[in-house]
């Protein structure tokens, strides 16, 4: 249980080496190892999608995913979608319609929504609906979330 | 004036943090050196403890400190924000499936995992109450210390408290058409996204609390007591709540962590896990008979209300809801004659607390499906009955309390037109309409202090927690409007007690009204400051001088607040200073002990689509009109509305708790309680807002974020009624239990016509 593993990871562009207990997660190596807090624990099972970041490009419950199995891979976190300052096109909409509102949800909902427009650039209301079905918001502010990502996706900002 | 004033809807202030992650919440904050807290509990609802066993704990390597009932104080300190009932850890008897009987502090979350694990709890298990039939049997074992209720006549009972409100005559009023049933709401947990984080450190010769509390100045108080510590001594740190909706006020494990803290000498952290917020925090369940009298015309004659909310093991605030839901139950209506008997009903099940609606929407969810099912039985359209009985502006349709304070016919009339009500619907449609009313806070007290620095910036000051409601933005606005600063110049600091003046606690919708009076009574002092600046420099009266929304006239030469300042602060520079204050006196005479500062009225009406085959509701429109006075960011009002009526789907059609025999949660966690996702949402909302500029708040607000949920519950009933002809009294409206009910129906065709409705005239029993 207590046995260190080696691992070499991209974090949001920064290479990472370190030593992972074998049966940490993703999500608790992000938030106390890397003190990359904006990820967000909750449900621990799966479920709420306040943990979801990109590993390689796709969507992943970091609380499901073993640090360990991440060795080698890429990892964006929320904390890695803005390039400095410059804001991605779906963090200015979310701002832009009042999407965030708590806020606790909307790391797992941009990273959600990042994966899902590389997918599917310009997705029906319903596509929207399905692709963030697995990130639970209590504040229930679907309407503006799926309103932020339509909007972003139908502005094709430059990135 | 600027853009971003009253009325308009800059981008939320703090929204910049919470779409980078940069936020931090209290899960977030990294104290050196902290300790790891786990709790540890009993498989069972009820036990008495005969030992606990730490050796094995404590051998863990990591493992600082097991604390349980043994190593606090004794008498054990108690706690609560209505009763001082509930112990910092169990003592003597575990009364509910997940209380801590002890908790481990260690370097690691890894050691304290292993360690919560190796606890030995001896204990005996007892048998449990957790229902309010086997609560209130005459040989249910008490759930509460009779001790603890000296010379209360009923604490050889498990009434906590016993309510009666009313007006008129009840046992005498007749009525042409009486309709009565029973409606029963269940247990359901606010959920919030962010589980409950608590931390404590000693801090100097005091110590410090983080905790995504609702009102740090009452943790504050809470806290002083325990430790027999001055408030000086005790500094709260309340950062953002990730959700909160009632589930984050009054004290937790704040108390416990703070005991645990100065054992260790070294900062300590708890993280709830979601489990653990099911055994922390849920809404009260309830059953409710409802007896209402009409006239023919559909004229109320009476209601007859008894109401048995099943509380939890502890009081916390659970029964100021019922006292609260209960006093407004006939809502707002005219009725001659009601009556409430409530009563809070101890069991052996999670604490149940404030949660967004504070004890109405069981209320309004018996008292509106009732009203439907009287529509039905009158012959009379259910949105034409509520038109013809709803109170006016200025009618004492509670006596003794607030008159009416807004048109509320006119948000009935717009929903009902929003929805289309009376246009033909396709077969297996159904449209329902419901009203809601519940009364503001009753007492109040808000301080802050608003800076208006060299520069014309300025820095507000304000004790409200700030949980998504988006209360920074709205006092960033006032300031702005009143300061003539842009929005983007303007801090709220919020959630630290050291810097923070009191305010009572962020609740009952309450924040943009007491707090923004308080903020515009601060800009309002700094504009006199002004004023007589601006007299001293010019070498006139003050009285020749108007500020106002930003700008200082004098005479015909209109000046920018910030000219007026800069010039007016002089080399030294420095800042204005204004304290607001806002207070809500308490009126001890009052059922409530004080009227209400205003009241929120929301009218829903849905349509809905039912499958026969599987009893699954779809909402295929969801139209929600709420009564806001005048809306200060329109775009976080459609936020609070929208969010508000889909939370309110939720109890509806899926959210309740599971209990097994012997008292244990069996669906905790998010894999088998299911609240709504973006798959859950009416196919199409529709929100709108009556704008009348007639409540007590800046600008003429009034209150909301809790109207749109109250009464979707009765408006999604009603509608399956249409749709299906059955009426169900319970929730949630599962596709099972629909199903099970068109079932029935089907068997037993007579069941559809089953109003309860009697023919009168007819006196009601006494």
């Amino acid at each position: 249980m207590t046995t260190s593993w080696p691992i070499a990871l991209t974090v949001n562009g920064r290479s990472r080496t370190l030593e992972v207990l074998a049966h940490h997660t993703l999500l608790e190596v992000l938030r106390a190892d890397l003190a990359l807090t904006g990820t967000k624990e909750c449900c621990l099972v799966g479920e709420c999608g306040a943990c979801t970041v990109l590993v390689d490009g796709e969507s992943v419950d970091s609380c499901l995913m073993l640090a360990v199995e991440a060795d080698g891979a890429a990892v964006t976190t929320v904390e890695g979608l803005a390039d400095g300052d410059r804001l991605r096109p779906l963090q200015r909409s979310f701002l832009a319609s009042g999407a965030a509102q708590c806020g606790f949800c909307i790391p797992g909902q941009l990273v959600s929504a990042e994966a899902l427009l590389a997918l599917t650039p310009h997705p029906t209301k319903a596509e929207v609906e399905e692709g963030l079905a697995g990130n639970l918001c209590r504040c229930a502010g679907y309407e503006q979330i799926i309103e932020a990502v339509l909007a972003a996706a139908a502005a094709e900002l430059p990135t | 004036m600027n853009g971003d004033g009253i009325g308009a809807s800059p981008e939320r202030v703090g929204g910049l943090a919470r779409v980078t992650g940069r936020q931090v919440y209290v899960a977030d904050v990294h104290l050196d050196d902290v300790l790891h807290a786990r709790l540890v509990g009993v498989p069972c609802a009820r036990a008495r403890i005969v030992s606990v066993d730490a050796s094995a704990a404590l051998a863990v390597p990591g493992v600082r400190l097991v604390l349980t009932a043994a190593d606090l104080p004794q008498p054990i300190p108690r706690f609560g924000p209505q009763f001082q009932d509930r112990p910092v850890l169990a003592v003597g008897e575990a009364k509910y499936h997940g209380e801590p009987v002890a908790a481990i502090a260690a370097e690691t979350p890894d050691a304290a995992e292993a360690a919560a694990a190796l606890v030995r709890i001896e204990y005996e298990e007892l048998p449990a109450v957790v229902s309010i039939s086997a609560a209130l049997d005459p040989a249910a074992p008490l759930v509460q210390d009779p001790s603890l209720r000296d010379g209360d006549p009923l604490a050889a009972t498990n009434v906590l408290r016993l309510h009666r409100y009313g007006w008129g005559d009840v046992d005498a009023a007749t009525a042409d058409v009486v309709v009565e049933g029973t409606y029963t709401f269940p247990m359901v947990t606010q959920f919030a996204i962010e589980p409950h984080g608590f931390m404590a450190a000693p801090d100097g010769d005091g110590i410090a609390i983080w905790s995504a509390i609702q009102h740090p100045s009452w943790l504050q108080r809470v806290i002083a007591g325990l430790l027999d510590l001055p408030l000086a001594k005790v500094r709260v740190f309340s950062p953002d709540p990730g959700g909160g909706f009632g589930g984050k006020q009054h004290a937790k494990y704040e108390p416990l962590v703070a005991f645990m803290a100065l054992r260790a000498g070294r900062p300590v952290r708890l993280v709830l896990s979601l489990e653990e917020t099911f055994q922390a925090v849920r809404r009260g369940a309830s059953e409710i008979r409802v007896r209402s009298g009409f006239r023919h015309d559909g004229t109320l004659a009476f209601r007859d209300i008894e109401a048995n909310y099943l509380i939890g093991a502890y009081a916390d605030i659970a029964d100021r809801t019922v006292a609260k839901g209960s006093y407004t139950a006939n809502g707002p209506y005219v009725v001659p004659a009601a009556r409430t008997v409530a009563r809070s009903v101890l069991s052996h099940t999670t604490p149940s607390t404030a949660f967004r609606g504070f004890g109405n929407p069981q209320q309004i969810w018996a008292v509106e499906s009732n009203m439907d099912e009287a529509a039905h039985a009158l012959g009379i359209d259910p949105t034409e009955l509520r038109l013809r009985n709803l109170a006016h502006r200025g009618d004492a349709f509670i006596p003794g309390d607030t008159p009416a304070d807004g048109e509320w016919r006119t948000v009935v009339e717009r929903a009902a037109e929003m929805i289309g009500w009376g246009s033909p619907l396709p077969p297996g449609r159904g449209r329902g309409l419901a009203v809601g009313l519940k009364s503001g806070p009753t007492t109040g007290l808000s301080y802050s202090t608003v800076r208006l620095l060299a520069d014309g910036s300025v820095v507000v000051n304000a004790g409200t927690s700030d949980m998504g409601q988006g209360a920074r933005t709205i006092f960033a606005q006032i300031a702005a409007q009143e300061l003539g600063a842009p929005i983007e110049w303007v801090s709220v600091v919020m959630g630290d007690t050291a810097v923070v003046p009191y305010d009572q606690q962020t609740s009952a919708s309450r924040s943009s009204v007491l707090m923004g009076n308080s903020i515009l009574n601060a800009c309002r002092e700094i504009q006199a400051k002004l004023r007589a600046m601006a007299a001293r420099a010019e070498g006139i009266d003050p009285s020749e001088i108007v500020v106002d929304r930003g700008e200082v006239r004098i005479g015909a030469r209109v000046l920018p607040i910030r000219d007026v300042l800069i010039r007016g602060l002089g080399r030294l520079g420095g800042e204005l200073i204004g304290i607001g204050e806002m207070r809500k006196e308490a009126e001890p005479e009052h059922p409530l002990g004080g009227t209400a500062a205003f009241f929120e009225f929301n009218c829903t009406a849905v349509e809905v689509d039912v499958d026969r085959e599987t009893g699954d509701v779809v909402i295929a429109r969801h139209v929600t009109v709420s009564d806001v006075g005048r809306a200060l960011n329109p775009m976080q009002v459609r936020g609070q509305d929208e969010g508000a009526a889909v939370m309110g789907l939720g109890h509806t059609l899926m959210e309740q708790y599971i209990y097994d025999d012997a008292g244990r949660i069996r669906n905790l966690g998010a894999i088998d309680y299911r609240i709504p996702t973006s798959m859950d949402l009416p196919l199409l909302m529709e929100s709108d807002i009556v704008e009348n500029e007639d409540g007590p708040g800046p600008y003429g607000s009034k209150g909301m974020s809790e109207g749109a949920l109250l009464c979707v519950a009765p408006a999604v009933a009603a509608a399956v009624r249409e749709a299906t002809g059955v009426v169900i009294r319970d929730l949630p409206l599962t596709p099972e239990r629909v199903w099970r009910a068109i079932q029935d129906t089907a068997a037993r065709p007579e069941a559809a016509a089953r109003p309860d409705a009697e023919p009168g005239p007819r006196a009601a029993p006494g």
